[in-house]
Parts: C-alpha cells; sequence; structure tokens
C-alpha cells in the first residue's frame, strides 16, 4: 500500500475544487487535487450562461447590489437557505468576478451607445452609459430584479474553468488525474484523508491530509433525464454519507431545468430565456404569461418546469415517439446575436438535431438539472460532525441555494466557496486543532476494507449486472422522484430503491482485469448512488409540504409553520436499507428576510408563527437606523461580516455609488 | 409529405472498434466488430455505451459531458478525428471504424491521455495571464476592455482541448514536442490580450523553433477537423508572421 502525504487534499478538479487549491497553496500549504478526468473536462465547463454578481454595470443592472442580490437568492431559495451565508456569498461575488478578470476571463463587456434588446418579446432600444463603457456587461437571468449575470458568450463556465486551471497550472498546483476517492480516511470523529483508486492502474492508494475537502460537484446521473455530465454521480456526497458520521443536507432538493434538448437532455441555457427567448406550446402559443403574469418565463427555475409540466399534462405539448415537448422559441432575438452570444446553444441544435435556431424552434423539456442538497456544512464549509472533512461548491449544502437554486449561482458558488473555505482550511491547518495523532493501523484498516470491498465485487457469489441495477435507478428516480411528486409514488419508489440496494449487494463483475475496469467502477459507483437515491426519495416522502424545487401534489403548499427545517440524512448503519432523517429548524428570529411571497409562484404558504412578530422587530429596527446607510441597516439586522475571511470583508466599488471607505 | 409515413426497419450497425490495453501484458492491438440495431438520434455516445453495457464491458472509451464542449471523446471515426458524442450515426455508413486519436498516450482502447499532453504543454508555453501586479485589488472596479476585444479573446478561446488536431497533423507526427495548433493558437489568444504582460519577445522564446511556430507545414489538417471552427490558419500565419520579426 503507497501512501501519499499532503496538507490538504481536494477531491475534485472543477471550478471550486481548483479555486480552493489556489487557495490553501497561497497560503503556504501543500496541496493534491484529485481528479475523475482532466480537470478542464470538469462539468463546470457546462454552465454556460453566466455568473451572478452585482457589479450594477449595465444600465438594466443600475441601482443593484448586493441586498437585491441577497433578497432574490432567498426569494429564489423559498426561504429554505441560510441567509447569512446567502450574505456572505453576495458580498464576495462581485470580488470573484474581478479576481477571474484580472486572471483572463474575457467577459462580455458594456458597450456604451444604444442598443436593441428583446424584452418581454418586444424589441426595445436601451442605452447604456458612457461612464460604464468597457466594464463587465451582465445580461438577464430567472428569479432575479436587476440584469445580473456577468458572461462570456454561453460559454461562461469554460471560460471560467480554463482560467482558473491555468492560473492553478502557474502556481505548480498538482492534479492527479483519472484517480477516484473510494472511502475517506476516518475514526468516527476526524477525518485523515482518503483511499483512492487509480482509475487506469486500478491500484488503491491512501492520501492522508490534515484537511479533506469534498468538492466533487452533483449527482444528477442517479436520474434518466439530466443535464449534468456522465460523471456527475455524486460520489463525494456519497464517501461523506459512508462515514455514518457526516450528514448530507436536503438531498430532497433537486432542479430541474426548464430547457433541455428534447430527447437529448442536453442543457439550451437560461441566457436564451434571459435574452428574450419564449416558451411555446403546440399551437405556438406563448403560455407562460397565463400563468405567470410577473416574471413570466424568467420566474424561477422550479416554476417554469413546473409550469411547462402542468401545460403538457393539460394536453398542449407538442407530441413526438419520444413523448411531449415543447418549444423554445430564440428566432425573434436575431442570427447575429445567436452568432455571437448564444453559440454553443447554436452548435448543440444544429450538431444533435439538424436544426438552426434562428430560423427553427427548438424542441425543450425540463430534466435534472443541479443538486442543491450535498454535504451539510456550516458557514466555514466545515462538516460538523466529522472534524477535518470541509466542501465546497455542488457537492456541499453550505447552503445558499435552499430549495431552489437561481440561475447563474452556482458557478458564482463555485469560485466564491472556493475563495473563502480555502481561507478557512488554511486557518484550520495553521492552527493546532489540525494536528493529528494518527495511526498507521487505521489507514491500512481504511485500505484493506475498500480492498476486500472490491475483490467481494469480483467474487462469483454475485449475478447482479451494475448496468441493471443503474438503469433501473435512473427509471424509479426520474419517474416517482421528479417534478411532481406524490406520497404513494415516493413511498413505491423507497421501497424499489432498499430493493435495489439489497441487489447491488450481490453484484458480479464479470469482468477479472486488474486495470481500468469500466464494469467494476459502474458496480462500486451503483451501490453508493443508490444511497444518495434513497436519501432524495426518504427526504421527499417525509417532506410533507412544497418548497422550491420540492413539489407534493398531495401537499401543495410551503408548510413553514411545519417544515421551515433542513433534512440531515445521515447512514450510520451500514446494513440498513434507509438513511436516519434528522431535522435542522431554520431561526425566523434571526432572518434578515422573513419567509413571505417569492413575487412569483404560489401565494398560498402556511406562515410561521414568529414571522409577525419578527417583522415588527425588523421595522423598529429600520426606523432607529440612520437613513441611508444600507450597510448599517443590514448589520442591525443580521451580523455577519464577522464571519467573512479578513482579506474579502472590503466593500465593493460600484459607478455611481460613493467610493467606498474601507 | 405523406400522410402516412412508414417507419423503415432500422439498420444493423457493425461498429469495428481498434482493441488494445497496455496494462494486460497478454494483449495486443487488434480489431473488434460489434453489431447494434441503430436508433432515433443515435450518436456515438449511446452507442458505445450501448456495447459497454450489453456486449462487452471491458470497452474503455471516455466520455464526460456529451454535449461536444467537454473534448474528451476525440477519436478517429472512420479514419478522421472528431468529437464521439455529437457525431450521429445516421450520418455514417452502417460499417463504422473507430480508433483512439494518435501521438497521445494510450490508456486502452478508445482512450487516451490528453490531460498529461496538454498540462505538459501548457507548462511549456505558460499558457497564463502574466501579470507585473502581485494580487488584483478585488473591492476596485475591474479594468476596462474594449467589447470588441473580449469577444475576439472568446474567440480564440473556444478551444477545447480535444487533441484533434494534434491527431490531424503532420508535424507532430514527425516531432514529438511539436505544441500544434492547439498551443499555438494558445499563444495567441495571450498574445491578443492586454492583460498579459509578456512582449513578442517573450513569446518568441516559447515558439520561436521548430517545435513552435515554425514547424508548422501549413498543412492545415488542423483547420479541416477543428470541431469548434477556430480560425486556425489565420492565427498560424498571424503568429508566424509576428515572430518572424523578432529577430
Amino acid at each position: 500500500m503507497q501512501t501519499i502525504h499532503t496538507d490538504v487534499l481536494v477531491i475534485g478538479g472543477g471550478l471550486a475544487g481548483m479555486r480552493l487549491a489556489i487557495g490553501v497553496k497561497r497560503r503556504g500549504h501543500d496541496c493534491i487535487v484529485l481528479s475523475l478526468v482532466p480537470p478542464k473536462r470538469s462539468h463546470s465547463a457546462a454552465a454556460q450562461g453566466g455568473m451572478q454578481a452585482s457589479l450594477a454595470n449595465s444600465i438594466k443592472g443600475e441601482g443593484d447590489n448586493e441586498d437585491i442580490h441577497f433578497a432574490d437568492t432567498v426569494r429564489g431559495s423559498d426561504w429554505g437557505a441560510d441567509q447569512q451565508v446567502v450574505r456572505m456569498f453576495t458580498n464576495t461575488a462581485p470580488k470573484a468576478v474581478r479576481e477571474l478578470a484580472a486572471w483572463g476571463v474575457p467577459w462580455n463587456r458594456v458597450q456604451q451607445g444604444d442598443r436593441e434588446v428583446v424584452i418581454n418579446g418586444q424589441r426595445v432600444t436601451i442605452s447604456e452609459k458612457e461612464a460604464a463603457h468597457g466594464l463587465i456587461t451582465a445580461r438577464d437571468f430567472g428569479g432575479t430584479k436587476k440584469w445580473r449575470t456577468s458572461y462570456v458568450s454561453d460559454g461562461t463556465g469554460h471560460s471560467m474553468l480554463y482560467t482558473m486551471n491555468d492560473q492553478a497550472i502557474a502556481r505548480n498546483i498538482v492534479v492527479h488525474e483519472r484517480t477516484e476517492a473510494l472511502a475517506l480516511i476516518h475514526d468516527g470523529a476526524r477525518c485523515y484523508g482518503a483511499i483512492v483508486r487509480n482509475l487506469v492502474s486500478g491500484e488503491l492508494l491512501a492520501y492522508v491530509a490534515s484537511a479533506t475537502c469534498i468538492a466533487t460537484g452533483g449527482f444528477g446521473r442517479i436520474y434518466r433525464a439530466t443535464t449534468n455530465a456522465v460523471i456527475n454521480e455524486g460520489m463525494g456526497a456519497a464517501i461523506a454519507l459512508e462515514t455514518g458520521v457526516a450528514t448530507l443536507g436536503n438531498m430532497e432538493a433537486v432542479q430541474f431545468h426548464p430547457t433541455t434538448l428534447f430527447p437529448a437532455g442536453i442543457l439550451m441555457t437560461e441566457g436564451c430565456r434571459g435574452d428574450g427567448g419564449l416558451l411555446l406550446d403546440a399551437n405556438e402559443h406563448r403560455f407562460m404569461p397565463d400563468y405567470e403574469p410577473e416574471k413570466k418565463e424568467l420566474a424561477s427555475r422550479d416554476v417554469v418546469s413546473r409550469r411547462m409540466e402542468q401545460h403538457m399534462a393539460q394536453g398542449h405539448g407538442v407530441r413526438s415517439r419520444f413523448g411531449d415537448h415543447l418549444w423554445l422559441d430564440i428566432r425573434l432575438l436575431g442570427r447575429q446575436h445567436i452568432k455571437s452570444n448564444l453559440r454553443e446553444v447554436q452548435e448543440i441544435c444544429s450538431y444533435f438535431l439538424g436544426i438552426d435556431p434562428a430560423t427553427d424552434l427548438i424542441p425543450v423539456r425540463p430534466a435534472q438539472h443541479y443538486s442543491m442538497g450535498g454535504v451539510r456544512t456550516d458557514y466555514r464549509g466545515q462538516c460538523p460532525t466529522l472534524k477535518g472533512l470541509f466542501a465546497a461548491g455542488e457537492a456541499s449544502c453550505w447552503d445558499m441555494h435552499g430549495f431552489n437554486r437561481l440561475g447563474g449561482n452556482s458557478v458564482a458558488e463555485t469560485v466564491v466557496a472556493g475563495m473563502l473555505v480555502s481561507e478557512f482550511i488554511a486557518d484550520y491547518c495553521d492552527s493546532a486543532e489540525s494536528e493529528m495523532a494518527l495511526s498507521s493501523t487505521l489507514i491500512k484498516q481504511c485500505w484493506r476494507r475498500e480492498h476486500d470491498r472490491l475483490q467481494q465485487l469480483m467474487s462469483p457469489d454475485g449475478n447482479e449486472n451494475p448496468f441493471d441495477l443503474t438503469r433501473e435507478m435512473q427509471d424509479i428516480m426520474t419517474d416517482k422522484v421528479g417534478i411532481f411528486r406524490h406520497g404513494d409514488q415516493l413511498s413505491e419508489a423507497v421501497e424499489q430503491l432498499q430493493s435495489l440496494l439489497q441487489r447491488s449487494r450481490k453484484i458480479r463483475v464479470k469482468n477479472q482485469i486488474s486495470g481500468a475496469n469500466p464494469e467494476l467502477v459502474a458496480a462500486y459507483r451503483v451501490q453508493k448512488k443508490l444511497k444518495l437515491a434513497l436519501c432524495v426519495a426518504c427526504g421527499a416522502l417525509q417532506r410533507t409540504e412544497s418548497r422550491g424545487a420540492h413539489f407534493r401534489q398531495d401537499f401543495p403548499q410551503r408548510n413553514d409553520n411545519d417544515w421551515l427545517q433542513r433534512t440531515l440524512a445521515s447512514w450510520p448503519d451500514e446494513n440498513t436499507a434507509s438513511p436516519q432523517l434528522a431535522y435542522e429548524p431554520l431561526d425566523v428570529m434571526s432572518m434578515e428576510l422573513p419567509p413571505g411571497w417569492r413575487g412569483y409562484g404560489a401565494r398560498d404558504h402556511i406562515e410561521h408563527p414568529a414571522v409577525q412578530q419578527r417583522l415588527s422587530a425588523i421595522e423598529k429596527i429600520s426606523q432607529q437606523s440612520p437613513t441611508g446607510d444600507r450597510f448599517a441597516l443590514q448589520q442591525a439586522l443580521m451580523p455577519y461580516e464577522h464571519l467573512l475571511p479578513a482579506r474579502f470583508r472590503g466593500r465593493n466599488a460600484r459607478l455611481g455609488e460613493a467610493e467606498p471607505c474601507s | 409529405m405523406q400522410l402516412t409515413e412508414s417507419t423503415p426497419a432500422p439498420r444493423s450497425l457493425r461498429i469495428h472498434v481498434l482493441r488494445h490495453n497496455p496494462q494486460d501484458p497478454q494483449s495486443h492491438p487488434h480489431m473488434q466488430t460489434f453489431n447494434i440495431e441503430e436508433a432515433d438520434g443515435m450518436t456515438l455516445f449511446i452507442a458505445l455505451n450501448e456495447i459497454r453495457e450489453t456486449q462487452d464491458p471491458a470497452l474503455q472509451f471516455d466520455f464526460v459531458c456529451r454535449a461536444g464542449i467537454c473534448g474528451s471523446c476525440g477519436m478517429l471515426i472512420n479514419g478522421r478525428p472528431g468529437l464521439a458524442c455529437r457525431t450521429l450515426t445516421k450520418d455514417l455508413d452502417a460499417d463504422i471504424y473507430l480508433a483512439p486519436l494518435p501521438l497521445f498516450e494510450l490508456i486502452g482502447d478508445l482512450s487516451v491521455d490528453t490531460g498529461k499532453w496538454m498540462r505538459g504543454m501548457s507548462e511549456r508555453l505558460e499558457t497564463w495571464i502574466h501579470t507585473q501586479q502581485d494580487e488584483p485589488d478585488l473591492d476596485a472596479l475591474e479594468a476596462r476592455m474594449e467589447p470588441e476585444l473580449a469577444q475576439n479573446i472568446y474567440e480564440l478561446e473556444r478551444c477545447i482541448e480535444c487533441g484533434c488536431c494534434i491527431a490531424a497533423c503532420g508535424t507532430a507526427r514527425m516531432r514529438e514536442e511539436f505544441v500544434g495548433a492547439v498551443g499555438l493558437n494558445k499563444i495567441a489568444r495571450f498574445r491578443l490580450d492586454p492583460r498579459d504582460a509578456r512582449s513578442d519577445a517573450a513569446f518568441y522564446e516559447l515558439i520561436g523553433n521548430e517545435n513552435g511556430v515554425f514547424g508548422c507545414m501549413s498543412l492545415l489538417g488542423c483547420e479541416d477537423i477543428c470541431p469548434k471552427d477556430l480560425p486556425l490558419s489565420t492565427q498560424l500565419a498571424f503568429i508566424r508572421r509576428k515572430m518572424a520579426f523578432i529577430h
């Protein structure tokens, strides 16, 4: 058994992982990044539309600031988010965009003067200020009051990921490509690294680290219909769950993106609608204003996806041999705009369907897109129950998205969390707390257990096929734990998933080759994925309300009275067939923005008893606060600045705002 | 158009794959044929996964995004480098020949180590913004940039490092160290970017030789096959001209 030592082990080479590595290295700590694939191939590259940050440079973003970004994000989350974390995030997002700008991302820029844009189906002329010329511009996105999404055409994630990686290469960050963490090394109280499989040679190694950070992205591939890359199998969250100590937060909060290319499930960016694209039904009728007169196509993703499914269920979908779909219409944006700002969309339409979106309608249907849930952490990105374990990005439940993430807030989170959590990890490594008294016996035990598990999968006792189990799981999740959920179907899903989990313990890998063995990989991953699927399904079954992306037909109201709580799933006993669920209440009395109507979607939620009390308290604080100073008011309502690393506490400069006094 | 369309019987595809597992001392390179039934909208991503799941679970290949944006699945498709995930079987004959990209280290079957090659290239060519400033001021307004310039930089930044240009390159075949269109395009990208403080003389140090811009024979296979339609021939010519004036 080979053992590799480092200060910080980063599992995952996407945007979050690479920014983490850069951050801890800057603070003088060694780190190694593990990546399933060459890191520039990570799924961060698929984020097309952009990154939210309240720069307020474009005329349509004028007046924007952290406060508005905060409120949009909390409303988007359907009040599931940790509001202090949202504050930390919205204050850091502009810094993240500016850091990336300095590092090389070619953000689209403001062009002064008149330009034509499409708003609400109409061509209108807007005029950009001379003072803003050359600063980073923004496009409109769903669930936002301002145009706040910075972008690079529709290849934003690609540009960000390449820039981040190039910066990591410049700093000699070590990446071990084609490696996979199979288990965390831990003693029930402290995490010491991971047991890692080399996906080319099949070798099993131990990586020992003072701090371990999971940044492996989401788990969309537990669904059949998903925009996620094939590597998004949630293995980071799964190995945290398998410690029996770490918890996963809000796993039932799964986002479905409204516009994915039908039937392939490939993402068509929200930028299509942000830039003025419309949704049409079989009669080419624009139906969203009928349901959502305020935000129309640009309500939050959970709302738009539900309205689309509802409209199809009423018989207005376009029939095809693969099932029903709707149309995305970006023809009105014009060829020039599509060519410069939506070119990946154009390319994907052309290659996969042979259509030209400048003249043809795009067939779309909602599909799984994002995992709001993940490894539960505190505001530092640290697992509260397993010391030395951290998580960041989509793999985590940090929890800035609650039950629904806004478009443009995910790539923003990856970089912001990378910036902040790397500082907290470095603090941890600098402190006496990180010192380890680690016995080699423990490492050996963990290594042996993984080794034996792999051997077991290859043994002739079993008879189950991992590919079949995967397909069955994906069908169950898409058919029964999807956009519309119901107690009866969820119960069925749980039962069926449990039976699959039992069967997965009897897998037989026929290929006895060492080294790269795709069948073996499928085998150990499906065992882990089934546990994640059960966390999602059990969480969804227990949560007898509708919140954000979690919609129960049998409990259609948001119920703050009973369910203003975060779900925590753990798996303490390996031999059981379901996770243990616990709940963590959100404290209304400390919220800056108490629960109310989101500004779109249903208005009929059941109120939390403390809301009125909190609202009066807020009113009193607002009256006492000196007028005009939004920072002082915010500080009085919900202090958070002290939580930020000192380096990132500065005020963000904006055009037209008074010079920040630092 | 006829009102009643009769669905023709699906084609039977014969997918011929060049197999070899360098990890296995018994393995030797050979072609293996898999028969599968074509389905509507079938891509090589779908076809190869079906083969792995139903016929040979040991078959190695790389897919990540399956949407043509991550560059993982470059391979020789009927002898021509391309992205397998967005290649529709209906555009190909029923006999489809697949082989790994040449010139990269073979991992197994259709999987090659482009990651290692690309990282090596990036390290050699220092493909990052070189600034004089140590750390940017994150609280201040960002430096301005002309909108058109930003778009032009993105135009060159669309490269997905799939390796197809290397596989299609005559020079790369003769010179192991040749940085290829992917490398030279990156130099063009950073040279265009005013945030990068490097001078042409500094770029010359990196590519002013036969493993760099003077190695290119202008066969332009790279331009023909680039899956992102990058303007490689223009950039190569431009960079060569700029570099020729240095000494």
